[in-house]
């Protein structure tokens, strides 16, 4: 798996033509995620199979769809001080790797900080089987916070860099898109039966993420890859008449809002900021209650702002059109 | 009984692999794009059929045989179709069948208006 991870990144450095190194990027993604699921980490792999094999690619294409398909020649002196840089930089990487412990090894920090009271006692103070859920919706919910408000700042980075002039927002492509390829009938009518369970999966992953591996951030990415999908295949106006772009931004900050919302009502209550125990009257109960608003927070702004992003470049590859 | 179904596995594995195997000889070695998406796309499908058969044959509980199926329905809509629209975009590209050596343009029986 690892002598494939890495045949990918050489090819994905040697390869000139970028629509190739898109590819690969995709590859690698879906490499990483298989990677991830030998390790053991199915939430991580989930995230990366949706992300990186299937979202980033997307959005890359779409780029390159704008910018051309051809790499700008490069001067292959002014090579010569990033590659060094990047070696440098690499090198002290690797030897940073020397002084980590050995992988699994029991007295890791990472097996004897806070884990063991993560596995021992999270049955018993949170009631929920997955873990990660657990870990990262409860005992760290104010890294996912975090995490949720970055990506909330990405869709807003994008819409203000990409956004045209004069426009509120992403995309406002109200003249119908030009047709002139033959409509994709086959793919159309095949998305048609597939995506209604794509939509429905992405909702299984929301709320099943307590007792097996998903949660907000994959179920968001996979109901957002569904949606692009039909993007895709039955143009940006249509998409923008089904999900209006006004309601995308507008449900980005809902998102975020339900996450911080819920540790404000915990705050409220008279516990500590996301403290989700406040919010009923038995703890575990208050910690459900808790971690299924916030996993739908985020859920809710992943999603949102991946259309964001999706309509902000589509919309830029219409105006080009045109 | 139980034997007998891992010996329908294993041979239906087998299988799967060697088409497998086949697929990836056929994307290295066939002269044009449409024969090498032919060579990937008929032998995946039937590939991962063969596969996901015999681990059905393999597994004994309700619940991954259910998932195994569903597996199964998904590659047997999504593969016919990707190769479709690969092979459709690359016609839309102006890609054309070539002959045995991958240099001539092969005249096509009729061509559309």
């Amino acid at each position: 798996m690892l002598c494939l991870l890495v045949a990918t990144a050489i090819a994905l450095i040697a390869v000139r033509g970028l629509l190739a190194s898109i590819m690969l990027t995709s590859v690698y993604g879906l490499l990483s995620a298989s990677f991830f699921v030998t390790m053991d980490a199915v939430d991580v792999a989930f995230t990366e199979a949706a992300v990186g094999a299937g979202v980033s690619p997307l959005l890359l294409l779409l780029t390159v769809a704008i910018v051309g398909r051809r790499e700008a020649a490069s001067n292959a002196r002014r090579l010569v001080v990033p590659l060094l840089l990047v070696t440098v930089t690499g090198a002290l990487l690797i030897i940073g790797t020397l002084d980590m412990p050995s992988f699994g090894s029991p007295d890791a920090p990472a097996q004897t900080h806070v884990a063991p009271r993560y596995l021992q006692q999270s049955g018993d103070e949170i009631g929920i089987p997955n873990v990660v859920t657990s870990v990262l919706a409860s005992y760290r919910a104010y890294d996912t916070l975090g995490e949720v408000l970055v990506i909330f700042t990405a869709g807003v980075a994008v819409l203000l860099a990409l956004a045209p002039a004069g426009q509120g927002g992403s995309a406002r492509a109200e003249p119908p898109a030009p047709e002139h390829l033959a409509p994709h009938t086959i793919l159309q009518v095949v998305s048609k039966l597939l995506i209604p369970f794509m939509l429905l999966f992405a909702f299984y992953v929301q709320f099943h993420g307590e007792y097996g591996p998903g949660g907000g951030f994959q179920a968001g990415v996979i109901f957002a890859s569904g949606i692009i999908l039909y993007g895709l295949l039955y143009g940006l106006p249509t998409v923008c008449r089904v999900i209006p772009p006004p309601v995308v931004e507008v449900l980005a900050a809902v998102g975020a809002l339900i996450y911080g919302l819920t540790g404000v009502l915990s705050l409220l209550a008279g516990k500590n900021f996301l403290d989700y125990s406040a919010l009923a009257a038995d703890p575990v109960t208050g910690q459900h209650i808790g971690i299924i608003a916030i996993e739908l927070g985020v859920g809710i702004a992943v999603a949102a702002v991946i259309i964001t992003i999706y309509y902000a470049f589509a919309g830029r590859l219409h105006t080009r059109e045109d | 009984m139980s034997t007998l179904w891992l010996w329908a596995s294993d041979a239906c594995l087998l299988i799967g692999s060697f088409l497998l195997l086949t697929g990836a000889l056929g994307f290295l070695r066939f002269p044009d794009f449409y024969a090498r998406i032919h060579a990937c796309g008929v032998t995946e499908t039937l590939a991962t059929g063969f596969v996901l058969l015999g681990l059905l044959l393999r597994s004994d509980d309700a619940m991954p045989q259910v998932k195994l199926v569903l597996i199964l329905l998904f590659v047997l809509f999504s593969s016919p179709t990707a190769s479709h629209a690969l092979a459709k975009a690359a016609w839309n590209a102006g890609v054309r069948p070539r002959d045995n050596s991958g240099k001539r343009r092969v005249s096509l029986p009729h061509t559309d208006p």
